[in-house]
């Protein structure tokens, strides 16, 4: 007596079924489609099309040359850096969190974080980068009595109008969205693969090394993803605080295509836009493979 | 058939207690599975069948009472360090790995050298004929295949107990019968000694060596299937195991009572009654007797169950009394014909209304 490996017959006819199934297009969703059509595919053609003419409106790639060397270069791998650089201290300050929140809170207490954590999240922009500067701006009152009490930070080198300062306020908003994205992942973990883990003689420590860990690597490497794609591309706070000392590529696009600083340059506005716009879709491929492989694990 | 044997070990679990809060959920519970021997707990949600599992497992803690098995205090040992093996009901197999790394897990923390895990994994797949899918991970599975794989890997460690959490309940009625078979089968072929937990009496008779009927936190009546369904101890266990009809009946002494006009033996693990007390009477379907009559009773409903047949009866009680009979004796009976409805025992057991 012995069974066979094959699946249940109400499996194979769905399978079947989904196989056979003709392509139907989806009119509910036309809306949206059209919605990403004027607002997405439309506006990224032009700036497509505007990357790839001169001046005098003839084809050209020399557009994208400058973003290989000198400034452009430059402000590519700062931007790439403050991306990188708050994405990971987001990631590991909100993956903190969400674990505390997840182990610890109740319900209740749960849902009352998860919405601090979204306003949070959201509070990006002039709002916050002022909010900031008047808590540590030169003459703001915690540096001054940090500076009383012995400690002058603007004396060792910090300022918030600098790349660390940059930084510190990105991760105002970096740790809560973290939060928000990694949390369900954490939650994901069943009570039943750690006593799994223990019935076979595994401590907490193998449980976490060989389960956790990596059930949660795609979640975290997803979500830190998403993080860096925000802090890539961050204009406003980044507007408020930086006074040109911080090259960022979001600002000097802003710049060139508005014909702000340096006229004539919007083709090559267009050629940074649509660098930054492949840095950050690749970045978003790899969100939406992580998010699609812990997904599968979560079934 | 398969050979059985009997190496495993004896797990004596002796007047466990837990409380959560104010609920009792185990109360004084004691079982004495031998080597070899597979259990059931079969009870109502609440009754306290999972927790006196997860007590063996190490995964919950008890207010009172010892486990042992083969004479070594279980309680004083950590989970992890019990060697017991465990099946969950959900399926619990680790997803970021394929079914030879889950059924190699247990293995592998138990530091095995690469050729012995390899063996054992190739040992237990072909347990299981789950030897082709051995490089799949566990959403590549149907939820049968799933609980084999959960199944070869608790006893990929050799355990001395292995235990069930309700395993079948998450999988279709087909997989269901397939998979309880199937377990069967490799228990009496690995000799482990096994606790199984469920709710569903029909398992519980099918697989079980012997059958415990747990209520309160305690054990109602254990026993072999048939003398639980044949002479259940108590009125719970009658009608919790098979099904039964309560009959409003009179008793005519504290020994006889008078259930649809018989007069019959009141069984000796009944409710303590006296003359004229209002009872209920315990009849199992099979040993109602019904016969073609021109007025009386009328049959209310027919269900067909293959070799069996069941038709419930309107004798003009607050509940239709159901008779089982052959499906080709049933054939001569429709509904809305008038019966006669008799008890075929000489003896029935009643509880005190």
């Amino acid at each position: 007596m012995s069974l066979t490996n094959t699946v249940p017959e109400s499996e194979k006819t769905r399978e079947l079924g989904n196989s056979r199934r003709k392509f139907q297009f989806p009119f509910p969703l036309l809306p949206f489609f059209l919605f990403v059509g004027f607002f997405l595919v439309w506006p990224l053609s032009k700036v497509l099309i505007a990357s790839l003419k001169s001046n005098n409106e003839s084809w050209t790639f020399s557009n994208y040359t400058p973003l290989f060397h000198g400034i452009y270069f430059h402000a590519f791998v700062t931007s790439i850096r403050i991306g990188v650089v708050t994405a990971l201290l987001g990631a590991l300050i909100g993956a903190l969190f969400a674990y505390v929140i997840d182990a610890y809170a109740g319900p209740r207490l749960t849902s009352i974080l998860d919405s601090i954590a979204a306003v949070f999240a959201n509070s990006g922009g002039v709002p916050l980068a002022f909010t900031f500067l008047a808590s540590f701006g030169a003459n703001a009152g915690l540096i001054k009595l940090l500076k009383s009490l012995g400690w002058d930070l603007y004396a060792e080198g910090f300022s918030i109008f600098s790349f660390t300062g940059i930084c510190a306020v990105y991760i105002f908003f970096q740790a809560p969205l973290m939060v928000l994205v990694f949390k369900p992942a954490l939650s994901g973990l069943r009570k039943e693969w750690k006593e799994a883990n223990t019935s076979l003689g595994g401590s907490p420590w193998t449980y976490i090394r060989r389960v956790a860990i990596p059930i949660l690597f795609p979640s975290f490497i997803g979500s830190f993803l998403l993080l860096f794609a925000g802090g890539f591309s961050a204009y406003a706070t980044a507007r408020a605080l930086t006074v040109g000392n911080v090259p960022l590529i979001p600002l000097i696009i802003g710049d060139l295509i508005n014909g702000n600083v340096i006229s004539d340059k919007t083709h090559l506005g267009a050629s940074l836009a649509i660098g930054a716009i492949a840095i950050a879709a690749v970045a978003m491929s790899g969100y939406v493979w992580a998010q699609r492989k812990s997904s599968q694990w979560r079934r | 058939m398969s050979k059985r044997v009997t190496s495993g070990s004896e797990l004596v679990i002796s007047g466990i207690s837990r409380a959560f809060g104010a609920v009792q959920a185990l109360d004084r519970f004691s079982l004495t599975i031998a080597p070899g021997e597979l259990v059931c707990l079969l009870g109502p949600s609440g009754c306290g069948k999972t927790t006196a599992l997860r007590i063996v497992a190490g995964l919950e803690k008890s207010d009172a009472g010892t486990v042992m098995i083969d004479g070594e205090d279980l309680l004083a040992k950590d989970a992890n360090q019990r060697d017991i093996g465990m099946v969950f009901q959900s399926y619990s197999l680790f997803p970021n790995m394929t079914v030879a790394e889950n059924i190699a897990y247990g293995l592998r923390v138990r530091k095995k050298s690469k050729e012995q895990i390899n063996k054992r994994v190739a040992e237990m797949l072909e347990l299981v004929s789950l030897q082709s899918k051995m490089n799949s991970f566990p959403h590549q599975l149907s939820g049968g295949q799933q609980q084999r794989v959960a199944l070869a890997r608790a006893l990929a460690i050799e355990p001395r107990v292995l235990l069930l959490d309700e395993p079948l309940s998450a999988l279709d009625a087909q997989v269901r019968t397939q998979i309880r078979d199937e377990i069967r089968r490799i228990q009496i072929e690995s000799g482990t000694t096994t606790l199984f937990v469920t709710h569903d009496q029909e398992e519980a008779m099918a697989i079980s060596d012997r059958v415990g009927v747990m209520q309160h936190g305690r054990l109602e009546q254990i026993d072999t299937p048939n003398t639980l369904y044949n002479k259940p101890e108590t009125t719970f266990v009658a009608g919790f195991v098979g099904i039964t009809n309560y009959i409003p009946s009179v008793a005519d002494s504290k020994n006889e009572v008078q259930v649809l006009g018989q007069v019959l033996e009141i069984s000796e693990h009944s409710s303590v009654v006296k003359k004229g007390e209002e009872v209920r009477a315990l009849v199992r379907p099979e040993s109602i007797h019904v016969e073609k009559a021109s007025h009386g009773a009328k049959i209310i409903t027919k269900s067909f169950l293959g070799p069996m047949t069941r038709v419930g009866v309107d004798a003009g009680l607050a509940e239709l009394i159901y008779a089982e009979m052959s499906s080709k004796e049933a054939k001569k009976f429709d509904t809305g014909d008038h019966v006669k409805i008799s008890i075929t025992t000489e003896m029935v057991m009643v509880e005190s209304v």
